[in-house]
């Protein structure tokens, strides 16, 4: 019921609308792009180096031969794969800890949220520098771990005060005293209450965890090679972005489309999910 | 719809056939049409949703973009709907004065109440910066604020709820102006607090000479101050006369019905009247008159056109109602046109008090809380005593109500009950076991016999759960049985409170307010509980639905042996609910006893002084009653007055000589039974008990 | 009060010792400053190697615990150790600090000032054009990372230089050291116009974003219907009344935002050859100088707190309802 109501009023959000339908097309060109092209991003063209686009290289080519389009499309799917994954897991780690302190109070909410004081003092941008190239067998799922742990404490502080003034709402109220224990009531209660927050927080996560990918990559601490991301091309292509510039822009260029698209959709959540927020 | 003009002064306010529509076809107005003459108070009387406040907002031209004003509005005879924003500007706050409702959030948080004060003089006045600080003091002090030269430079959260009021008519005083509109002024403060602000009412009115548009729901409240009154219904005005007229030959069937439902002090022992279905939404009115599906004595013809207002009799009385010529020749009213619902008898079953089971034993009951100062600077500044040394039980089938103005520790109390744990002090036994000698699996089993029904309906339902599920939610958390079973019990429980077994399907925001607070009975009742909670179950309520749940209420405890324990800050509908009633004050009891001892014979002040402050929707006895008003505010529970904790606001204590007064200060009077037989208790060391009481009729 | 700071003074500098311990067990564990020493042509001598090492009390053959209890009773004297060839962290963080501090200063100053007025201006016109551009505007702003960002910057300096035929914007480094005086100063306020820019324009949509939002919630508020209703014009009643009120919930998200500024100055300075304490974290790191990171995270930790604090008293000298009486 409610849900259709939301979803009604997302269609008439343009914003929303537009960047639903900008994400559609990136994601289409990122899973069904590479089989359009006519390389592949392993091929390495020894006849053209740093060429230009072209009919045959549309998006010209690397210092190594390498299709920029297919390679570009390559670093932008593993680039959208890590911005999902660290949302889903920094959203969920924010909902739980959050609720758990907000509901519980006391020396749980305490010890929580003195580690999340921690984790936010911490120079999180550091520790993943050092970490993460050096996880040898270096998955990347492990680089996604990382981004996510400590991607999650200001959203636990915004549903740990929600969550307080959550507990004291009657139906709160009602469920403990039917006698329902705490955890249940943070399940069925207290998180589902807090469902569009965390939708809208979730989004808004996706295009953080893309740029700082794409922050520690430019530096080379993300994404290890042979694996590419949109980062780590951004990164090779500025060095050479005055003579060479198809190496920065079209990497750069899908990076801001992609985040665009998705901080569109959150704010159009916002607005949708959450009528009394700001207007 | 004319009214003559001809032969009086002219009007200072003249609004005709004003409408207005918001975004989306949302007609909130439809057709007000009224007059105001100086020094008049006109109230407008109507239910949530009936547009009186929209109306009011048209009239100052404060309306949100996006809302559709039509009619005419003429301030001395000057069109105000279509003038230039710069001319309304220089009429606002000098010409109309408007006091909101929720004075709290009417200031601005972060300036000062005098410099907000003086902000309003500086507008309309040319004056100097010090000269308008200083009328501001001046208007404070005329409002009645204690040390009004200090208290000006106070933040607007530094001020009480009553004295924020106080300082909103000063504002809208400042400037003389001619007309005052008062907005619910009254609806979110205690009685004694809100005698008081009626009583500065007054007083403005006396040094402005102003006449003034009061809107209210509280029939009481405009019995005793306005002149004429005009009743609203779904954005019409569907009655208008003199006060007299409409209290007490009500035209129309909604006024005649809204006169019938209040539950009143004076007459306790009737039936209470409910006006059955809903006020239709702005968005989907029905053909016809809008009231036509719920009144009694509809007719087919109502259905064909809605009616517009009709000259009654002689003088300015009207009514839109196509049979108010027929009521008014069989002098019907509403008691004997709506159908009065029948009572559930009661069982023979009468055994004295002393020989029934008690349910609930509060003795000697303690709770203190940390006094934490500062949002961001958080620090412990001292003990808040909200609840200090209460004791009162309630026997099987019984109602005690509990009542007190906010802060009074009511609501803390009730906290306490329904935790089951080991209370800070004192004990608290439920169907004779001690909460604090429950163990995990003893206190969730004695969970199953005390429920709760809140006051908020809207928040005491998860909106994110159909209604199936909120009632089945009990039901599960304690095994009631298997899927089929709890269905059934759903099922029944709908029946139960009046409503039909499909709406389980639905979300709690497809329910209207009075469902929704029937929901929640239905919860309270899905484990057949023996004592419930009542947490000012109709207070949130429109009076026209609050009957219908008052009467639920009472069927439902005599036909399931319930037994209440009843908060509330309505008297009214404490003496019609309640057998016993507890009156507390500042975390103590102040008196407690039967129903009809302590409202017949109150012996404590204060609740003399509470009594004699509600307002009663009958306009002679209010006019001729005398009010009690106490001075003040309740002093804070963190810091209560030693001794008797009503001293400093004690009506009586100017009467004692100085030996008797250092008594009251020194010494903390006990609940104190007046007659040793007889059941009635009081807290005070010089209790009344001969005098005539302080409400007339009562 | 004074109890109160004090407690908030304990845990803070708990928190730093520990964010900044944490990070230099992670750092030495992790780190190989012998790696600098040993592709030498010719090749050093291990025994010097570890002697050298050691006198920086970078050794990996020294326990790490023990080389930690060396650093801790170093940092408590305020000496924060040896960079891996050997100079004075102190020397070098307190050139470093300056420079950082500089474009962190403006950063805020710009970011906030220009944000909050944008915003406030969206706010007051909402749903008009001049709402709809600001608000269109932000969104791609806030979009395109600081990287690259500080990139295309450098990339249309470059170009109008080159149609101009002079430098006209300056875009590496923090001043030209063969200047002096007037020329310096003009010199070093050009070469600050590129970074200041690069770091301020998020800060500015970022506020813009927040401060409208918090004025919309502002403005429906009955208090703006009082001050209206007390004969204000809309426009005054809207800014006094409104803009001054939302504020304190924009102020809420002042440490939020320097955060991001902190992360955003790492890639200014490293992409405009700045040399502050940003570009020496990622330097530190590429060169293995454990010393080095631990001083940054110190850095960077107490910045944090420092800007949860201000945030804190920035709230409290805007809103009455907070302070202490």
């Amino acid at each position: 019921m409610r849900s259709k109501v939301t979803l009604t009023r997302l269609a008439r959000n343009s914003q929303a609308r537009y960047g639903t339908l900008a994400l559609v097309l990136l994601l289409a060109l990122a899973y069904i792009g590479p089989f359009l092209g006519p390389h592949d991003w392993t091929d390495k063209d020894f006849l053209a180096f740093l060429s230009p686009p072209s009919a045959d290289h549309w998006w010209g080519t690397t210092q190594i031969g390498q299709d920029v389009y297919a390679v570009t499309l390559r670093g932008m799917q593993k680039s959208i794969i890590i911005g999902f994954l660290v949302a889903l897991v920094s959203t969920g780690l924010a909902a739980l800890v959050g609720a758990a302190a907000g509901y519980f109070g006391g020396w749980v909410d305490k010890a929580l949220m003195w580690g999340a004081d921690l984790l936010l003092v911490l120079p999180s941008f550091l520790i993943i520098a050092i970490i993460s190239p050096r996880l040898k067998g270096g998955s990347w799922l492990w680089f996604v771990v990382l981004l996510a742990v400590f991607s999650w404490m200001i959203t636990s502080r915004v549903v740990r005060s929600m969550t307080l003034s959550l507990r004291e709402r009657e139906f709160v109220l009602a469920a403990q005293y039917m006698g329902i224990p705490g955890w249940k009531i943070i399940v069925r209660h207290i998180v589902p209450n807090l469902s569009s927050l965390l939708i809208i927080d979730a989004t808004i996560n996706v295009s953080g965890a893309i740029i700082g990918e794409a922050a520690l990559s430019f530096f080379g601490f993300g994404v290890q090679p042979p694996d590419v991301s949109l980062g780590t091309l951004i990164a090779a292509g500025s060095n050479q972005v005055t003579g060479y510039p198809w190496l920065f822009l079209f990497p750069a260029g899908l990076l801001v489309l992609l985040v665009l698209s998705i901080n569109l959709i959150g704010d159009g959540l916002r607005d949708a999910l959450d009528p009394g927020s700001n207007k | 719809m004319n009214e003559p003009t001809t032969g009086r002064d002219a009007p200072i306010l003249e609004v005709n056939d004003l409408n207005v529509t918001f975004r989306g076809g949302i007609k909130a107005v439809r057709g007000v049409s009224y007059r105001l003459d100086r020094g008049e108070v006109l109230g407008i009387v109507g239910e949530s949703g009936s547009g009186k406040s929209v109306t009011s907002l048209a009239v100052m031209g404060l309306l949100p973009e996006g809302a559709e004003v039509s009619g005419s509005v003429k301030l001395h005879g000057k069109e105000l709907i279509g003038a230039r924003e710069e001319d309304l500007t220089r009429l606002r706050g000098k010409s109309i004065g408007m006091i909101f409702q929720d004075p709290l959030s009417a200031f601005t948080p972060v300036y000062t109440i005098g410099d907000q004060i003086a902000e309003a003089v500086r507008i309309h006045q040319k004056v100097g910066r010090d000269k308008a600080a200083r009328r501001a003091v001046e208007l404070l002090d005329l409002v009645g604020i204690p040390h009004p030269d200090v208290r000006a430079k106070a933040f607007p959260h530094e001020f009480s709820g009553g004295m924020r009021q106080r300082a909103m008519i000063a504002m809208a005083i400042a400037n003389d102006p001619d007309v005052l509109i008062c907005d619910e002024p009254t609806t979110a403060l205690d009685v004694t607090i809100q005698a008081q602000v009626l009583e500065v009412l007054k007083t403005a009115q006396r040094e402005t000479g102003a006449g003034i548009v009061m809107i209210t729901h509280d029939l009481g409240v405009v019995a005793g101050l306005a002149d004429r009154v005009l009743v609203m219904y779904a954005g019409k005005p569907v009655e208008t006369g003199t006060v007299d007229e409409i209290y007490y030959r009500p035209r129309q069937p909604y006024t005649m019905g809204l006169l019938a439902s209040i539950p009143r002090m004076d007459r306790p022992t009737e039936r209470l009247i409910p006006i059955e279905g809903n006020p239709p939404s702005p968005a989907a009115l029905p053909p016809g008159c809008p009231f036509a599906p719920r009144c009694p004595l509809r007719v087919e013809a109502c259905e064909d056109a809605e009616p517009g207002l009709e000259r009654i009799g002689t003088g300015g009385r009207m009514s839109a109602c196509i049979r108010s010529h027929e009521i008014d020749l069989k002098g019907l009213d509403g008691a004997t046109v709506y159908p009065v619902p029948e009572a559930v008898v009661r069982q023979e079953e009468n055994r004295p008090r002393a020989e029934r089971e008690t349910v609930l034993k509060v003795d000697g009951l303690i709770r203190h809380y940390p006094l934490m100062k500062g949002a961001v600077f958080k620090r412990r500044v001292g003990t808040v005593y909200a609840v200090d040394g209460i004791s009162f039980d309630i026997a099987e089938g019984e109602t005690l109500a509990l009542v007190g103005e906010s802060g009074c520790g009511k609501t803390t109390t009730l906290q306490q009950i329904m935790q089951l744990q080991p209370p800070q002090g004192g004990t608290v036994v439920v169907l004779g076991e001690d909460s604090a000698k429950l163990d995990r699996a003893g206190r969730k089993g004695l969970r199953k016999d005390l429920q709760i029904v809140f006051q908020d309906p809207m928040a005491a339902l998860d909106p994110r759960m159909p209604v199936g599920d909120i009632l089945a939610e009990p039901l599960r958390a304690h095994g009631y049985g298997d899927g089929k079973a709890v269905r059934a019990r759903v099922a029944e429980l709908l029946t139960l409170v009046g409503l039909a077994p499909e709406h389980a399907e639905r979300y709690p925001q497809h329910f209207s307010g009075g469902q929704r607070q029937r929901i929640g009975i239905a919860r309270a009742l899905a484990l057949e509980p023996k004592l419930i909670v009542l947490d000012e179950p109709v207070s949130a309520l429109d009076v026209s639905i609050q009957a219908g749940v008052i009467n639920l209420l009472e069927d439902l405890k005599v036909r399931l042996g319930l037994s209440y324990l009843f908060v509330a800050h309505d008297l009214s509908v404490v003496r019609h609910l309640a057998d016993r009633v507890a009156v507390m004050y500042l975390g103590k009891i102040a008196e407690i006893g039967t129903v009809d001892g302590v409202y017949g014979n109150p012996a404590h002040p204060y609740t003399r002084a509470l009594l004699s402050a509600i307002p009663l929707p009958d306009p002679e006895l209010e006019r001729t009653r005398t009010r009690i008003l106490l001075e003040g505010d309740l002093p804070s529970p963190a810091d209560p007055p030693s001794g008797c904790r009503f001293r400093t606001r004690c009506p009586k204590r100017a009467l004692l000589g100085e030996a008797e007064a250092r008594k009251c200060a020194e010494a903390e009077p006990a609940v104190v039974r007046l007659a040793p037989a007889g059941d009635h208790g009081v807290a005070c060391h010089y209790p009344e008990n001969t005098e005539a009481v302080a409400a007339p009729g009562v | 009060m004074g109890v109160y700071l004090l407690k908030r003074l304990v845990s803070n500098v708990l928190l730093v010792a520990i964010a900044a311990s944490m990070a230099y067990f992670l750092a030495a564990t992790s780190l190989n400053p012998r790696a600098k020493y040993e592709g030498r042509q010719p090749p050093v001598a291990e025994s010097v190697v570890d002697a050298t090492l050691e006198q920086y009390n970078l050794n990996d053959k020294t326990p790490v615990f023990e080389r930690y209890v060396t650093w801790v009773s170093g940092v408590a004297t305020g000496d924060l150790g040896k960079t891996w060839d050997g100079k004075s962290i102190n020397a070098e963080m307190s050139r470093r600090v300056g420079v950082s501090l500089r474009l962190l200063f403006v950063g805020t100053i710009v970011g906030s000032v220009i944000g909050v007025t944008v915003g406030a201006y969206a706010a007051v016109k909402q749903y008009r054009l001049s709402d709809r551009v600001i608000g269109v505007s932000a969104f791609v702003v806030m979009a395109v990372p600081v990287f690259v960002l500080a990139t295309m910057l450098t990339l249309v300096a470059v170009g109008i230089n080159d149609t101009l035929g002079f430098t006209l914007l300056e875009y590496t480094g923090e001043y030209n050291p063969a200047l002096s005086g007037w020329d310096q100063f003009t010199n070093r306020l050009n070469h600050l116009i590129l970074p200041t820019i690069s770091l301020s324009l998020g800060q500015i949509a970022f506020y813009s974003r927040i401060q409208r939002n918090m004025m919309l919630d502002v403005l429906g508020q009955d208090f703006v219907r009082t001050a209206r209703a007390k004969g204000l014009s809309r426009r005054t009643a809207l800014f006094k009344h409104a803009l001054r009120t939302s504020l304190v919930p924009a102020a809420t998200y002042f440490a939020f935002a320097f955060g991001t500024l902190l992360t955003g100055a790492t890639f200014t300075e490293k992409i405009f050859g700045w040399h502050g304490m940003g570009a020496w974290l990622v330097d530190s790191i590429h060169s293995h100088d454990v010393n080095a990171v631990a001083a940054v995270s110190l850095f960077a930790a107490v910045c944090v707190l420092v800007a949860g604090f201000l945030s804190d008293l920035i709230v409290a000298a805007l809103d009455p309802r907070v302070r202490v009486s």
